[in-house]
C-alpha cells in the first residue's frame, strides 16, 4: 500500500492504495468519478482516456501512484458549472454519440486534440488522431463532424479573447 | 496485476540502487510493461519508475549529432523541431507509434530496452548505426539487438540515451498490423557517409534485422526503382494469422521502396 495524492479536476485528492491499482480504477473506486470508462482493458478503445498534466493518456494503462503528484483532468472536469465545455456541446448539437460509453474517452481525446492543432483541423487529421479510440457503435461520422464543429468554436472563441486582450 | 511494489528513482544512480530489491523490472512510460503485467505475461515483484529523472529526458542537437534522452516520450521525438529538420525519418517514425495516449507516455529507451520483433525504433537504430549508452556503458545497435525481446542489457543497466550521427538521407515505412498497429513490417533506410543501409522490424523471426539484399540494391541506386525485382529470402521470416513469411518478404520490398522515396522526397 503506498500514499498517492494528486489533484483532480482542481481538488486535492488522496488516499492509501495498493501499487497495483490502476489510475482508472482510483478515480471510479476510490473518487466516485466513474464518467471514466473502461471499455477493453488492453490500453486499445480509449474509454479511459483522461488528460495526466495536460495530455491525454489512457488510465487503464496507468498505476495511480505513477500518477501521484500529477494533476488529472477527467470528463467531470470539462464542463463549467451548468454550461458543457465546447467539446461536449459539439458532441450534443452533432449527435457525435449512439450508446454513449466511448463519449468521454472521445471528448478526452478531442480536447486534447484541439490544443495540439490550434491551427485548426481538417477531417483526415481527426481521424489519424482518433486511431486510439474505438466506437463500438461505430459512429464515427458524427463523432468527427462534432470534433470539427468544436475545434472551429474553440479557435473562434479564442481570437475573440486574443481581440479583447490586445 | 499481481502484487508489485512501486519505487520512484530520482536519479540514474538511485534506479541502480533501488533495482536491487526483489525480482524488480525498470519502469518507463509502461505502454508495453503495464499491459504485460495486467495479463500476467510480466510480474516483477517491484517496479523502479524511471519518469521522474531530468537527466533521462530531452533532446540534443547538435550540427549533425543527435543525443535523445531514453525518458523522452514518443510525442517529444516525433514533434522535436530541430530533429524534424535533421532527421525527419525518426520524427515520422515516432508519429506513428501506437496512438496519441499512448505517445504520451511511451519513451524511446523503454522501447529500446523492451526489443518487441515488431517495435518501430530498434529498425531506426540498427539503420542509423546508433549508440545506445546505458549506465555503464556505449552498445552499438549492432550489437544490442539480440532477438525476440532480448538486448545486450544486464538485467540491472540501464538505458539512458540514444545517440547517432544524422545520415545525409534517411526514411522510414511501415506496414501497420490493422488491429495492434504494430508493424507487420517496417523497413528503416539511410545513406550516410558509411554507406547504404536497411534495417527491418516487424518481419524477422529473430527480431530487427539489417536486410542485405536491399542494401546492395540501394549501394548501386539510392531508388525504389533499384529495388525493381529485388526479392528478399523468406526463409527466417515471421509467419501467423496475419501474414505468411513470403508475404512478409514481399512486404519488405514494397516498404522498402516506400521508404527510399520518402528518403529522396
Amino acid at each position: 500500500m503506498s500514499e498517492v495524492s494528486l489533484v483532480v479536476n482542481g481538488r486535492k485528492v488522496s488516499g492509501a492504495v495498493e501499487d497495483r491499482t490502476l489510475l482508472v480504477h482510483f478515480l471510479r473506486e476510490h473518487l466516485g468519478l466513474t464518467g471514466t470508462h473502461v471499455g477493453c482493458d488492453t490500453s486499445q478503445c480509449g474509454a479511459c482516456v483522461v488528460h495526466v498534466d495536460g495530455k491525454a493518456t489512457k488510465s487503464c494503462t496507468m498505476l495511480a501512484i505513477q500518477a501521484s503528484g500529477s494533476t488529472v483532468t477527467t470528463i467531470e472536469g470539462l464542463a463549467n458549472g451548468a454550461d458543457l465545455h465546447p467539446v461536449q456541446a459539439a458532441f450534443k448539437e452533432h449527435h457525435g454519440l449512439q450508446c454513449g460509453f466511448c463519449t468521454p474517452g472521445m471528448i478526452m481525446t478531442a480536447t486534447d486534440m484541439i490544443r495540439r492543432h490550434p491551427e485548426g483541423l481538417d477531417e483526415t487529421t481527426v481521424r489519424a488522431e482518433l486511431e486510439g479510440n474505438i466506437c463500438r457503435c461505430t459512429g464515427y461520422h458524427n463523432i468527427v463532424k462534432a470534433i470539427l464543429a468544436a475545434s472551429k468554436t474553440m479557435s473562434k472563441a479564442s481570437k475573440s479573447k486574443a481581440k479583447k486582450a490586445a | 496485476m499481481y502484487s508489485v511494489n512501486y519505487h520512484r528513482a530520482t536519479s540514474v544512480a538511485d534506479a541502480a540502487k533501488k533495482i536491487k530489491s526483489g525480482d524488480a523490472k525498470y519502469l518507463s512510460g509502461g505502454m508495453t510493461l503495464i499491459p504485460a503485467m495486467k495479463t500476467r505475461l510480466a510480474a516483477p515483484s517491484d517496479l523502479v519508475d524511471l519518469n521522474h529523472i531530468a537527466d533521462l529526458k530531452g533532446i540534443k542537437v547538435s550540427g549533425k549529432s543527435i543525443t535523445i534522452g531514453a525518458a523522452t516520450t514518443h510525442f517529444d521525438v516525433a514533434n522535436d523541431e530541430k530533429l524534424k529538420k535533421v532527421c525527419p525519418a525518426l520524427s515520422h517514425l515516432a508519429s506513428h507509434i501506437g496512438d496519441p495516449a499512448v505517445r504520451h507516455r511511451g519513451t524511446i529507451g523503454g522501447s529500446v530496452a523492451n526489443n518487441d520483433p515488431a517495435a518501430d525504433y530498434p529498425s531506426a537504430l540498427l539503420a542509423l548505426g546508433a549508440t545506445v549508452v546505458t549506465n555503464k556503458r556505449q552498445i552499438a545497435a549492432d550489437k544490442f539487438f539480440k532477438g525476440l525481446f532480448e538486448t545486450a542489457l544486464k538485467d540491472d543497466e540501464i538505458v539512458t540515451a540514444v545517440t547517432f550521427t544524422a545520415p545525409a538521407k534517411s526514411g522510414y515505412a511501415k506496414f501497420p498490423n490493422p488491429a495492434s498497429r504494430y508493424a507487420m513490417t517496417g523497413v528503416f533506410v539511410t545513406k550516410g557517409k558509411d554507406g547504404v543501409r536497411a534495417a527491418v522490424t516487424g518481419a524477422g523471426d529473430d527480431g530487427v534485422f539489417r536486410s542485405k539484399e536491399i542494401e546492395a540494391a540501394l549501394t548501386k541506386k539510392f531508388e525504389a526503382s533499384a529495388l525493381e525485382g529485388v526479392t528478399v529470402p523468406s526463409g527466417s521470416l515471421m509467419g501467423d494469422i496475419h501474414a505468411t513469411p513470403e508475404y512478409r518478404a514481399n512486404l519488405v520490398v514494397v516498404m522498402a521502396k516506400r521508404a527510399v522515396a520518402a528518403a529522396n522526397a
